[in-house]
């Protein structure tokens, strides 16, 4: 195939791509930071111990994780279809992807909240602090450089998922590299999709990088 | 201005129940530094941790200037403790905000209005002498610059009683000093009550009007420190002025005393030598200000044909008088 050919195969999967991963990232920010604190709060030395609350999200969240993605993907179907009303396109991976990254950035999201200084917790509470302004101003702010580190890695994970979207017709980078570059023996795609998809994961880690330094006062 | 009557606190552990606070009563008065000394694992930590009620008692009542902790709502309580000022030995400050913005968080927690709360955080930093490190981070910040944000901050809804957890505990010599004389001026000018826990005789030297000794759960001696000074035997007295083990004299009776008040400062030991007729050395001690008040400890040796009459005068002129042998 000649550039001339390629190029619009490959522009369109960028953007499926981009729009995949950047819809599930967004949701799966607001997911996992939900689930991350409610695992905190409710853990034993959190703000608000319910052990079998934790326990059992614990355990969903692990569930969440055991699952190869591709059989997430397939075993979620009935899920999709209640959500966005179709279980084939783009629009219809974003579910799955999002489903899949919110127990893994939920326990990043924990893990740095665990991070914080208990000291400074209890500072907040001896300044008579109320619960709400603990978890806005001390836990996710102080954790806010491991939470966007965690972002970033999520975002990354996000982007090797997606790949597996062509299962149920997404589209994206992944699909084209293994329809044209797999399927067809066209090197050249897959070439080019590797690159581009290098690229990507580098500008994602390097943006969080930044970030990350940038909010770090170590 | 703080008082505590029968607090209990035992803590479940893998080994059993511990008990880390065994009925402990204390009244702090107003204006009055307080500390309370004791080795690591005494109950002191926990102690201060259930006045302001971070720890809840399993028996017994709290009460700071006039309200009764212990009965309070969560939403009442939290209102007292903005008003119970708190400093910590790591400091525990938020790393990710400036020292502003640390003093500025304890003013959000209170919801003073972000148009007052800026000249509010300049006067406090100002307070404790850190103006002009409004903009620093705390990682860029010394250990006795933390501890004056940490005084700031615990400042900040203008409280009458303060409580200090092993201030100067993480600091170097130099720069406990500069703390205590800070903490000593915000009592005196602020009329601050403070009470302190520490593991420091010198802390209680230099800063406390009154001190209690913890072991186990429980004070075992407490008092005005000119109080303690004055009491035979008292375990803090001896620490406050540790005196080393006597050498071995065979001609010679080995003496202790405590002096505490304008005795201090007459020539005891001149008029006692003159009075007995015999040469009274000194083996070790001191004398310093503590508490305003002249005090000390002294080792002497008196030879032991003068040693029942040395005593004797020196109790005369108002000294309290250990005979070692």
């Amino acid at each position: 195939m000649t550039w001339s050919e390629i190029s619009p195969l490959l522009w369109r999967s960028v953007e499926e791509t981009a729009y995949m991963v950047s819809v599930s990232a967004v949701l799966t920010a607001v997911g996992g930071l939900l689930v991350g604190v409610l695992l905190v709060l409710t853990g034993r030395d959190g703000l608000l111990p319910a052990a079998p609350v934790n326990l059992l999200l614990g355990f969903v969240v692990n569930v969440g994780r055991s699952l190869p993605f591709v059989i997430l993907l397939v075993a979620i179907i009935p899920f999709t279809r209640a959500v966005v009303g179709t279980t084939i396109g783009t629009s219809a991976a974003i579910v799955p992807l999002t489903v899949g990254a919110i127990p893994f950035y939920a326990r990043v999201v924990e893990t740095a909240i665990r991070e914080v200084d208990r000291d400074v917790i209890a500072a907040a509470r001896a300044m008579g602090a109320s619960r709400p302004q603990i978890i806005a101003k001390v836990l996710l702010r102080e954790a806010r450089p491991g939470l966007v580190a965690g972002f970033t890695i999520t975002v990354v994970a996000l982007v090797g998922y997606s790949a597996m979207a062509g299962v149920v017709g997404g589209g994206g980078l992944g699909d084209l590299a293994i329809r044209y570059g797999y399927q067809r023996f066209e090197d050249e795609v897959m070439v080019a999709t590797v690159v581009v998809l290098v690229l990507f994961v580098q500008l994602v880690q390097s943006a969080g990088d930044f970030l990350a330094r940038r909010l770090s006062h170590r | 201005m703080i008082q505590l009557e029968g607090l209990r606190k035992t803590y479940s552990t893998r080994g059993g129940p511990v008990v880390a606070v065994d009925g402990v009563d204390l009244t702090v008065a107003e204006g009055e530094v307080y500390g309370v000394v004791g080795r690591s694992g005494a109950g002191k930590s926990t102690l201060l941790r259930l006045v302001n009620l971070l720890e809840r008692p399993d028996a017994g009542t709290v009460s700071v200037a006039g309200r009764t902790l212990t009965g309070l709502s969560q939403k009442g309580l939290r209102r007292e403790r903005q008003r119970i000022g708190m400093v910590h030995q790591h400091f525990a400050l938020l790393r990710s905000r400036t020292a502003a913005g640390n003093v500025a968080f304890a003013l959000e927690v209170m919801g003073v209005p972000r148009a007052e709360r800026a000249a509010r955080v300049r006067e406090l930093l100002d307070l404790v002498g850190l103006a002009d490190r409004a903009d620093a981070y705390p990682a860029q910040l010394s250990g006795g610059q933390r501890q004056r944000v940490g005084i700031a901050r615990a400042l900040a809804g203008r409280p009458k009683v303060l409580l200090s957890d092993e201030a100067t505990s993480a600091l170097d010599p130099e720069t406990t000093g500069s703390i205590l004389r800070l903490l000593r001026d915000l009592n005196r000018r602020l009329g601050l009550t403070v009470l302190l826990i520490t593991h420091e005789m010198d802390v209680v030297k230099r800063l406390c009007d009154s001190v209690a000794l913890m072991r186990d759960g429980r004070f075992t001696e407490h008092g005005t420190v000119a109080g303690l000074l004055a009491t035979p035997g008292s375990t803090l007295a001896g620490e406050l002025f540790p005196l080393e083990p006597p050498p071995d004299l065979p001609e010679e009776s080995v003496v202790d005393v405590t002096v505490a008040g304008p005795v201090a400062d007459t020539p005891f030991l001149t008029d006692v030598a003159r009075a007995v007729d015999a040469p009274v050395r000194i083996l070790g001690g001191a004398v310093e200000t503590l508490a305003g008040v002249r005090a000390g400890r002294l080792r002497l040796a008196v030879p032991s044909t003068a040693a029942r009459s040395a005593a004797d005068a020196l109790r005369a002129a108002g000294l309290i008088v250990e005979e070692r042998r």
